[in-house]
């Protein structure tokens, strides 16, 4: 007996898995991809990494510019060492540095406590403060305290708040929020389109005509009229600015949802006998799902851009939390003293946008071949 | 085409009167109120202030007076600016949002138009690809990023530019917001401009003029360019209605005394008359816009017809 090669039987790609398999070509959508999970795992668990919280403030490092190196530098050393000092209510007589180690002495005219040194402790620039010794009458003394290395990679904001773990905690919000709203807007959007589409006739035009006057209403005007209803709570307002960006999408499926209904294969099945339920869901429901999950991709950037608007304009996420869009506000006006206020979160919000963008146009070339 | 512009202006009636209405009990149902916030005032004072602008007559009834204000070309006094009444505060922010608006618009559809038709015309090539770059910058970074580091580029570093203000109007002073407003919409017509382009020069007429051995400018600007510009049409109503009325983020930013910026204040203020007369400039502007770029778009494309 001879062996027959057999040949497999040919399978068929999916209309996702050939989707899948264009998507993977496109190599500026794959980089994008790649970039907003790194972007998401960066925000999501960036700030317990970074050995700042985003509350804390450094009363001596306020405006720190960005460095790789550590804080303090030897020239900032001097104006802790004697604001603490002076905090003492003391004098200084001498200082110096060893290693990592500063020695300080004081003078008084009255007897120095010893619980002074916490004075010293308190300052963000030293730790582990110590008495070296005590003159006999009390008078002088020499403390002992090391100097705490701290990094500021972004640098800090206008009250001493590291902009790094700010940045990161920002990015948190602005894309929970952005998916978010964007889901909302997409539930909503396809359950009134394809009601719209599939129920046709005079409800279908009652229906489109009520989305035509929201359209014609300032768009701002409702965002803002939101807020103000919604108050600053902004799990509520984002819902609710999702409720306003449904627009498009009711448009979108309910054009689809039309145009799928009269195509022959819905015919067809209606002619076999198949009911509305199996039409909804063997058939229109799956041709739906491709311009649902692009249009969502070009969604969610929406929603982010909506939401660092409203909080540049100070009606979004307030203090001390804080998303892209508060710290560009932020960053806007201290552009002359510290331009890494700006410039940082304007980076991640822009490149943010950019990956958003690509992986959208990928998903449409990918999931719609007529379109090219 | 009177007929038509006749017919439309007639429906553009109901559309108005629709949206002022959902605008007007939208604000009023709002909690607080114009004179809430002014702290100090006392009860008999705020009283008086809102019986003097008939705050507590029902509801109905305001409405009815304010729609007949409305017909009269009266927007109202303004609460919380008292000097002045909407008309007044209007008439001085308009023209400079108008100005700026006209000036970013001109510039867009000048420059989009070239670069998208260079892109089209060299497609798959370097100057292609920059326009898609330039195109994709544009419209993906939000304004108010571009705005602070145009003042940070423009106006720290090289100090070609003032950081902001209006300077009375001085051209230096309008190139910042001018570019600002502009580079969004650059993006979207070179896009547009492209996309169109790329499709008319496809054509069959077109390949009958090049048989006919016309020049590669002519081809392009006589014949190709009819064809390809009607998107752009289309895009400059609502791109005028939108750019006309003035940007809250460009007059924050750069401190444009423009209308743009009342709208926000004066809806968190409850400045009902405000924020009513707003929504009816922006409103107006949409309206007559869509009309304008309709009747437009019968010049440009004879195979549209009104009846």
């Amino acid at each position: 007996m001879t062996d027959i090669a057999v040949a497999a039987p040919v399978v068929g790609r999916s209309l996702w898995g050939d989707a899948w398999a264009r998507l993977k070509a496109n190599r500026a959508a794959m980089f994008s991809l790649y970039y907003l999970a790194f972007i998401t795992v960066i925000s999501v668990f960036g700030p317990y990494f970074v050995p700042h919280q985003y509350t804390t403030i450094y009363a001596d490092y306020v405006r720190t510019p960005p460095s790789f190196s550590a804080y303090p530098q030897a020239d900032m050393i001097e104006g802790a060492l004697d604001e603490a000092i002076r905090r003492m209510r003391v004098d200084i007589k001498d200082w110096r540095q060893e290693g990592s180690r500063v020695f300080v002495t004081v003078r008084s005219s009255k007897p120095i406590d010893d619980r002074n040194i916490r004075y010293l402790d308190r300052s963000d620039t030293f730790d582990d403060t110590k008495i070296e010794s005590k003159s006999p009458d009390g008078l002088e003394m020499v403390m002992s305290a090391s100097i705490k290395q701290q990094y500021f990679l972004f640098g800090t904001d206008n009250t001493g708040r590291d902009l790094l773990s700010r940045t990161l905690m920002a990015g948190r919000i602005s894309l929970a929020i952005g998916l978010l709203a964007g889901i909302v807007a997409v539930v909503i959007g396809v359950l009134y389109g394809a009601t719209a589409g599939l129920a046709g006739g005079r409800v279908d035009e009652v229906m489109m005509r009520v989305v035509d006057v929201l359209y014609s209403l300032p768009f701002i005007f409702f965002v803002i009229m939101l807020v103000v209803f919604f108050g600053r709570n902004f799990v509520l307002m984002f819902l609710a600015v999702g409720a306003v960006l449904w627009l498009d999408m009711a448009r979108i499926v309910r054009g689809q949802a039309l145009s799928i209904r009269r195509q022959e294969y819905v015919q067809a099945a209606e002619a076999m006998g198949v009911g509305q339920r199996g039409i909804l869901l063997r058939h229109v429901i799956p041709n739906l799902l491709g311009p649902v999950v692009i249009y969502m991709t070009l969604l969610v950037p929406q929603v982010i851009i909506l939401e660092s608007f409203l909080s540049f304009l100070g009606l979004g996420v307030q203090e001390p939390m804080t998303s892209w869009g508060v710290l560009i506000s932020v960053g806007a006006q201290n552009i002359g003293s510290a331009n890494w206020l700006l410039l940082f979160p304007a980076f991640f919000l822009v490149s943010t946008l950019f990956a958003l963008n690509f992986v959208g146009d990928g998903l449409r070339d990918a999931l719609d071949p007529k379109d090219r | 085409m009177l007929r038509y512009v006749f017919r439309r202006l007639l429906t553009a009636i109901p559309t108005l009167f629709v949206i002022v209405t959902i605008a007007f009990f939208l604000i009023r149902v709002a909690p607080g109120g114009p004179f809430n916030q002014e702290r100090g005032l006392s009860p008999e004072i705020r009283a008086n202030l809102e019986a003097q602008f008939g705050l507590n007559d029902p509801l109905w009834l305001q409405y009815v007076h304010y729609l007949g204000n409305l017909l009269r070309g009266n927007f109202g006094p303004s609460y919380n600016m008292p000097d002045f009444t909407v008309g007044e505060l209007f008439r001085e922010g308009l023209p400079i949002s108008i100005q700026l608006g006209a000036s970013a618009l001109v510039l867009a559809l000048l420059l989009g138009s070239v670069l998208g038709t260079v892109a089209a015309l060299n497609q798959n090539k370097f100057a292609d690809y920059s326009v898609i770059a330039l195109a994709t910058a544009g419209s993906t970074i939000p304004t108010f990023v571009i705005a602070p580091v145009i003042q940070l580029v423009f106006g720290l570093t090289w100090k070609l530019l003032p950081i902001g203000g209006w300077g009375d109007g001085a051209l230096i002073n309008k190139v910042g917001p001018v570019l600002t407003l502009a580079l969004p919409q650059i993006a979207i017509v070179a896009r547009l401009m492209r996309g169109s382009m790329i499709e008319s020069l496809h054509s069959h007429h077109i390949r009958t003029a090049r048989a006919l051995g016309l020049s590669d400018w002519s081809v392009v600007v006589k014949h190709a360019l009819r064809g390809a510009i009607l998107p752009i049409v289309s895009f400059t109503g609502p791109a005028a209605a939108a750019l006309l009325t003035g940007s809250i983020i460009v007059e924050t930013i750069f401190s444009i005394p423009g209308i743009g910026r009342h709208f926000v204040v004066a809806a968190l203020n409850r400045d009902y008359t405000l924020v009513m007369g707003t929504v009816v400039v922006i409103a107006l502007f949409t309206i007559v816009f869509n009309l304008i770029v309709d009747v437009l778009y019968g010049v440009v494309d004879p195979r549209v017809r009104y009846d």
